[in-house]
């Protein structure tokens, strides 16, 4: 096992304030002021990565994700602890930082790559390159201010990437110009994954986070929430941005290895969720195409005015395949009375691929479970789709279709 | 401390194609260019030679031209612009960068060392200007241009400690990049570029003196006016200040490296 490419130790940022700047300069002379006030962004930091290794980093706003970056990348200095790097880092964060408008791309890319620590001769051998992968055509030897953003980005991640990092951060904005150029950016992240390149992934993306990343970190308030699966992490990060007061967020570990996250006030529950075929039997399996019910019953522990039942289905990466909330079906229930139980039951065709699906149930007072979530339930019903009638199909769903083809002989 | 000349040399390409950058963008757009670099101060060289030439009529001792006022400011001119330029240019340039420093790890001192490569090539045009009108004026300058690197080069220290410390004292507290230029201007006319130093009374002269921006002027218009070798005498005073204000930026800088990105 090779030592991992990044440790963080034990990291922590302190903002000092020392009341008057000049006891901070006096400071830096072997002058000892107390600063008057210290805000931590970040403590007790520790995590380490592997080489190949995808790691999500995910959190609320204000939860330090940023300020960790900046001290992995070293713009910032951590106030406690230390950080090791084995290998080059390169960071997607602010695409085109440092480019200038009066310049051509290609002077640009040679600028920028400058900014990254590379030498001339460094940047003559993948130039080419970096022309080719930014596919801007004539413009690369125009000014950049003739550029449209979309075109600057293609050559600012073109340059960022020209060389293959050991850990590659990327931000949010992974959404680099059209989606044509996307697929193609996302390619080369994937060849450096394969390549032995570590991702650190920044999203509030759950879609992206799960697709791309083997694991997950949690920041709140600046400290380590959770480090796991990124579906567990994710599904607790989704808990716990629901409204926040009287939120009990609980994580049950289930027979089959995953974890279940329940969160919510409680004024009302999921008592019994199951899914029934057209005999009325309840099925685990169910073959593609199939008429399904999917039955569920809820208790209301409390008054409460709305109650509004929402499911999501989702695949076995936790990757969302289809979401409604029953007042998309027009069902309402208001005035609801403790110790009432509510029946609501769906009927549709398991036109899914091949494969292993969960559904979480979310009740909720509105709409969206931001609005008052009352339970969010993840895994609260775990099924598999088999193929026993249709045709052999590859993909995540089943289309009807009617095929036509014709020969004939000019 | 070999940190920051391995750090330099790491970043040599970027430094160096920063200046070209602000080169090019300058020549971009404008038709004229880089002269506008050398038209600014050759114009204030006229205006102080137009105004300033009836009062300081009297030609200077120990020059026979009747240029000799415009020849005299030029020669200071070009030294003051070089110290102005630098000093005033890397005391903001950390705050006006800020946003680069915040996101891209790489060597800070970088930054200043950017401004002082791009205000000598200025310098440099402006003494290629300065030599054109001398050739005009009838002024021939002598070899005693060799003496010009030497002054340079104490120039480029001096302003660079100054600027340098001044301008990470003004990433926290932002009042020194307002003071600064005021102080520039007070202490432009506190050295003899304008004026003859021998205009000053005799018993405030050491006073002037105590500038260190003095003897370096007074040493360019020694070269470029006079065809003498700077007085060694006047320039030992400068050489201190200038490693004296050098060393303490350095020291400063190591001090608040890891602080300036949080400030900014």
């Amino acid at each position: 096992m090779s030592l991992p490419v990044l440790e963080v130790t034990n990291i922590g940022k302190a903002y000092r304030n020392y009341g008057s700047e000049l006891w901070r300069i006096l400071s830096w002379f072997g002058l000892r002021f107390k600063p008057i006030h210290e805000t931590w962004t970040l403590q007790n930091i520790s995590f380490s990565i592997a080489a190949g290794e995808a790691i999500g980093v995910v959190g609320q706003n204000g939860a330090g994700k940023s300020t960790l970056l900046k001290i992995i990348t070293g713009t910032l200095k951590p106030s406690t602890g230390s950080v090791t790097v084995r290998g080059k880092i390169a960071a997607i964060l602010e695409l085109g930082m440092g480019f200038h408008p009066d310049l051509t791309g290609r002077q640009n890319a040679y600028h920028s790559a400058g900014l990254m620590g590379y030498t001339s001769t460094q940047i003559d051998a993948v130039i080419d390159q970096i022309e080719a992968f930014a596919e801007v055509g004539e413009y690369f030897d125009q000014p950049m201010r003739t550029y449209s953003s979309g075109m600057q980005m293609r050559v600012a991640f073109a340059t960022v990437t020209a060389y293959r990092p050991e850990i590659l951060i990327v931000d949010e904005a992974m959404s680099v110009g059209d989606a044509y150029f996307q697929h193609k950016s996302f390619d080369r992240i994937r060849q450096f994954q394969t390549a032995g390149t570590t991702l650190l992934l920044v999203s509030h993306d759950r879609s992206a986070i799960q697709a791309i990343c083997d694991r997950a970190i949690l920041l709140e308030q600046g400290r380590i929430l959770k480090d796991g699966e990124p579906e567990e992490v994710m599904d607790f990060y989704n808990a716990l941005i629901a409204d926040k007061e009287n939120n009990k967020v609980e994580q049950i570990k289930l027979d089959n290895g995953k974890v279940q996250t329940i969160s919510g006030t409680g004024e009302a529950k999921v008592e019994d969720i199951g899914l029934y075929n057209d005999k009325g039997e309840k099925v685990e399996f169910v073959g593609v195409g199939d008429p399904v019910e999917l039955r569920v019953r809820i208790k209301v522990y409390q008054d409460i005015p709305e109650l509004v039942l929402g499911f999501m289905i989702k695949d076995r990466l936790g990757q969302s395949v289809f979401g409604l909330t029953s007042k998309d079906y027009g069902i309402q229930h208001t005035k609801l009375i403790s110790g009432e139980i509510l029946n609501f039951v769906f009927k549709y065709d398991a036109n899914f691929g091949v494969g292993s699906y969960s559904i979480a149930t979310a009740l909720a007072l509105g709409n969206t479970h931001i609005e008052g979530n009352l339970e969010w339930k993840d895994l609260a019903l775990v099924f598999n789709t088999v193929n026993i009638i249709k045709n052999q199909f590859v993909g995540s769903n089943w289309i009807e279709i009617e095929a036509h083809s014709g020969r004939y002989n000019d | 401390m070999p940190n920051v000349f391995r750090d330099i040399w790491a970043y040599r390409f970027f430094i160096v194609s920063s200046i070209k950058t602000e080169f090019r963008s300058r020549f971009a757009r404008s038709s004229l260019g880089g002269v506008w670099m050398v038209l600014h101060p050759l114009a204030q060289v006229a205006i102080y030679a137009l105004v300033l030439s009836a009062v300081l009529a009297a030609k200077l001792p120990g020059i026979d031209n009747q240029y000799a006022y415009a020849i005299y400011l030029m020669a200071g001119t070009l030294g003051w612009s070089l110290f102005a330029e630098v000093f005033g240019r890397s005391l903001g340039v950390f705050v006006d960068n800020g946003n680069l420093l915040k996101k891209m790890a790489f060597p800070k001192i970088a930054l200043p060392l950017i401004v002082t490569g791009s205000a000598l090539v200025n310098n440099l045009l402006l003494f290629g200007a300065v030599l054109v009108v001398f050739g005009i004026l009838g002024h021939m300058p002598t070899l005693m241009l060799l003496w010009l690197p030497v002054l340079i080069a104490v120039t480029l220290a001096l302003a660079l400690g100054l600027g340098l410390a001044l301008g990470i004292i003004n990433v926290f507290m932002r009042d020194i990049g307002q003071i600064v230029p005021i102080i520039l201007q007070f202490w432009f006319w506190l050295t003899p570029v304008v004026y003859v130093s021998s205009i000053i009374p005799e018993k405030y002269h050491h006073l002037i003196m105590l500038n260190p921006m003095s003897g370096i002027v007074m040493g360019y218009q020694n070269i470029l006016v006079y065809g003498k070798s700077p007085d060694l005498h006047t320039l030992v005073y400068p050489v201190i200040i200038a490693a004296v204000a050098l060393s303490l930026a350095l020291f400063m800088y190591f001090r608040a490296n890891e602080e300036m990105a949080d400030a900014l």
